[in-house]
């Protein structure tokens, strides 16, 4: 008898937090809002540690709960089950902890916003459903997590909904994800009618006896695509990466949490998850690998032209969930989830870093009006470049760990990946030195001391009416820089989780790749490089031993990887610090492509011209017009026009004057009459 | 013997002048006589067929016919009166109070 941990109160921690604060928020003091919030992610990370300190005791892995039957139909049956194995222990940690941080973090971030209470429980809802993915022993469950995180995830980037842009924002995110979910759907399907059965453990269990499909695609295939389709939208992959940049509409907390740190890693999760039907599928595992490779170096690209803090960090974060995917379709998936790891700790602080910085400078996002700002917020500053050496790759840090391994493996599989990989990297150095340089370097070239707006919330408060009634509870610690304008440093709610952060940043690279992978390997396979296993049938997991002139190779790499990363720092500082007039006469001399980069190579405009105006339209003319108002409100209202009419003329019959009611009798006596004269001498 | 035929023809004439009458009247008064006229020329039918099939049925069943015919005529002289009374006319066309 395993010892029973009871997982399922590890979501219901913060569900409950939600319901409290959603449901009596808007009665509660600021104070009591910002503790219930804590108090139940709080104790669902305490928690989640708990049970990572008993995880070692557990007999059986996966270790599997079930609360109860959910439903039933013949032999095929769902539960409410919550499994716990090595790769969900590093999400619950990642989810459970960095949650926690950017709930801490956003108490001082919000402290000034309306709908206070509103934010903390969205906030706590996303954290319900988001560990109910990751725990989730059944695919169906976990579909539910990940609706549900996309459901929490357009109510906070439409958390300012008298934004117009915010509102679309959060409905395009929603209707994206649609897309890719349609994927999942059909995916869950297939599974259920070739297997029978929606559970991880018995689903692969069925699957593994298989032959690997290296021959022409096979059902396998189509379930692993189709998957890959719902991590696309989920995950924003090309061609559904759409919605990721303009999702920064939302609060800046929620960008780090969300956006970057875990529900965008809910794809490289579950596609890591599902890693026995991907193994069964080389087709599959390409097509993932070309996807996450193509995603990696497009939206560098589009990252290096972007102005706004908080685009810049969106494309990056889409160009390293890129890298994950190049590490799953490679079959490192737990490379890809060591990456996860440590880029839900960087990204996650450039995030709340960035937040930091635009709640310095009163709400500005635009780079270009930055700058000079390290002497004035250093700890911030200080965060971030930890947080920007992590992303680049510099060594030491964490992200220089994942990354290399990701790209030592993309290497085994094809040179190819590995060359995008290398350039990606030194795109990723560059924009983020970039970036750096032109918010905190040079002289400031906003207007100095601008008044604390929050711009970025500007006519937001009305909505709720609560701010300036509130403002006198500020705390002391946060109230310093407000009233007074200028550029002033978060107060130490907002920078504690940064040093946090930070400090994970660097030491969590140092658990080293290989102790990680073997750590993961029974969740998630120890395929070595695919393209010599593609039938993992045939041996049992052990890792592959490298061969000594390939360990050479691997330093030669990071080499590599390591000089693309210093070139993009050097070049950064080149054209942002020393010759600052240069980046404005290169962007002239390319005019077509800085002009492409700078527009996101179109893809908004080509969707909408190639989708949505189409959709529009047929929706219009044909569902809207044509079935809505003509066939449906039409019969409707033609029955009752219909009726109407009829009874207005029967209406008269009843004249109230006998002689025409006798003359009725009459006529139809006369028929009467008629018909039985008729019918008599027939 | 006259044929049955004569008879029939006569209680139809009979009958359709009843319901002219009671179409065409305007008097109260008028309309009556012309349903007492269209039950008289069902009587004759009904003792033409009875003489002609030596069957009593139809002679008893004109003595009901009268009787109610007598009680009818009882009751709806008196509404008659009645709305002469409330109304001062026996135009039949103003006595519509049930018209919508």
């Amino acid at each position: 008898m395993t010892e029973n941990l009871h997982l399922w109160i590890l979501p219901l921690l913060p569900l409950a937090g939600a319901a409290i604060n959603g449901l009596l928020g808007n009665r509660f003091s600021r104070n009591l809002v910002a503790t219930v919030a804590l108090t139940f992610s709080g104790t669902a990370f305490a928690w989640a540690l708990w049970v990572a300190s008993r995880f070692t005791s557990l007999e059986t892995l996966p270790h599997v709960e079930t609360v109860a039957t959910w439903l039933r139909s013949g032999d095929f049956h769902v539960d409410y089950a919550f499994s716990l194995d090595q790769l969900s222990l590093v999400m619950l940690l990642v989810v459970t902890g960095v949650g926690f941080l950017i709930h801490i973090y956003s108490v001082g971030y919000m402290w000034e916003e309306g709908g206070f209470y509103r934010f903390f429980s969205y906030l706590n809802l996303f954290m319900f459903f988001m560990l109910t993915l990751v725990l989730a022993s059944n695919y169906l469950f976990l579909f539910v997590g990940w609706e549900g995180v996309g459901l929490a995830s357009y109510l906070l980037i439409g958390f300012y909904f008298t934004r117009d842009s915010a509102a679309s924002a959060g409905k395009k995110a929603f209707i994206v994800n649609r897309i890719g979910d349609f994927g999942f759907l059909i995916a869950l399907f297939l599974i259920i009618q070739h297997f029978g059965s929606m559970d991880f453990g018995k689903v692969f269990d069925l699957v593994k006896p298989l032959p690997a499909e290296t021959s022409g695609a096979g059902f396998l295939t189509a379930i692993a695509l189709l998957l890959m389709v719902g991590a696309c939208g989920k995950s924003a992959q090309i061609p559904l990466y759409v919605w990721l940049p303009d999702a920064m509409e939302g609060p800046t907390p929620v960008s780090a949490l969300i956006h970057a740190a875990t529900m965008v890693t809910a794809g490289v999760y579950m596609v890591a998850r599902s890693h026995v039907i991907f193994e069964h599928a080389p087709s599959a595992m390409m097509v993932v690998a070309i996807i996450g490779t193509l995603t990696a170096f497009f939206a560098a690209t589009i990252g290096i032209a972007q102005t706004d803090i908080k685009k810049v960090l969106a494309y990056s974060t889409v160009s390293q969930l890129g890298y994950m995917f190049l590490a799953c379709g490679v079959g490192a998936f737990s490379a890809g989830i060591f990456h996860l790891m440590t880029h839900a700790f960087f990204k996650g602080l450039l995030f709340l870093a960035a937040g930091s910085v635009i709640h310095a400078v009163g709400g500005e996002q635009d780079m270009r009006k930055m700058g000079g700002l390290w002497k004035k917020i250093p700890w911030t500053w200080i965060t971030m470049l930890i947080a920007t050496c992590a992303i680049a790759g510099i060594p030491g840090l964490s992200g220089f760990f994942s990354k290399d391994e990701i790209l030592w493996r993309a290497y085994q599989a094809s040179w190819a990946y590995w060359l995008a990989g290398v350039f990606t990297a030194f795109m990723t150095s560059f924009y983020m030195f970039r970036l750096m340089f032109l918010t905190f370097a040079g002289d400031h070239r906003g207007a100095a001391g601008a008044s604390h707006g929050h711009e970025e919330h500007a006519g937001h408060g009305t909505h709720l009416g609560r701010d300036e009634s509130s403002r006198e509870e500020a705390p002391a610690s946060h109230g310093h820089g407000h009233g007074h304008g200028g550029i002033h440093e978060s107060p130490w709610v907002m920078l504690g989780p940064l040093v946090v952060l930070a400090l994970l940043s660097i030491a969590g690279g140092w658990i080293g790749a290989n102790r990680f992978e073997r750590f993961l390997a029974p969740a998630t396979g120890t395929v070595g490089a695919s393209s010599e296993q593609s039938a993992p049938t045939t041996e049992p997991a052990s890792l592959p031993q490298v061969p000594a002139e390939e360990h050479g190779n691997e330093h030669l790499m990071t080499g590599i990887s390591v000089a693309a990363a210093l070139l993009g720092l050097g070049l950064a500082y080149l054209l942002y610090s020393a010759k600052p007039g240069l980046p404005d006469r290169i962007a002239d001399a390319l005019h077509a492509l800085y002009t492409a980069v700078a527009n996101k190579y179109w893809v908004d405009e080509m969707y909408a011209t190639l989708f949505v105006k189409p959709l529009i339209g047929i929706s219009t003319l044909v569902f809207w017009r044509g079935v809505d108002q003509t066939i449906i409100d039409g019969t409707l209202n033609g029955g009752a026009a219909g009726a109407r009419e009829l009874s207005d003329e029967v209406r008269h019959m009843e004249s109230g004057n006998l002689r025409s009611y006798a003359g009725w009798i009459a006529i139809g006596a006369a028929c009467v009459v008629a018909y039985m004269v008729w019918v008599g001498t027939k | 013997m006259v044929p049955l035929s004569y008879y029939l023809v006569l209680s139809a004439i009979l009958f359709a002048c009843g319901v002219t009458g009671f179409l065409i009247k305007r008097n109260i008064i008028s309309i009556f006589m012309s349903i007492e006229l269209m039950l008289n020329g069902v009587n004759l039918s009904f003792v033409a067929f009875a003489a002609q099939w030596h069957n009593l049925s139809g002679q008893v069943f004109v003595f009901f016919v009268m009787v109610v015919a007598a009680a009818e005529a009882a009751v709806g002289l008196a509404i008659i009166i009645a709305v002469f009374r409330t109304r001062e006319t026996l135009n039949i066309d103003q006595v519509n109070l049930l018209k919508l």
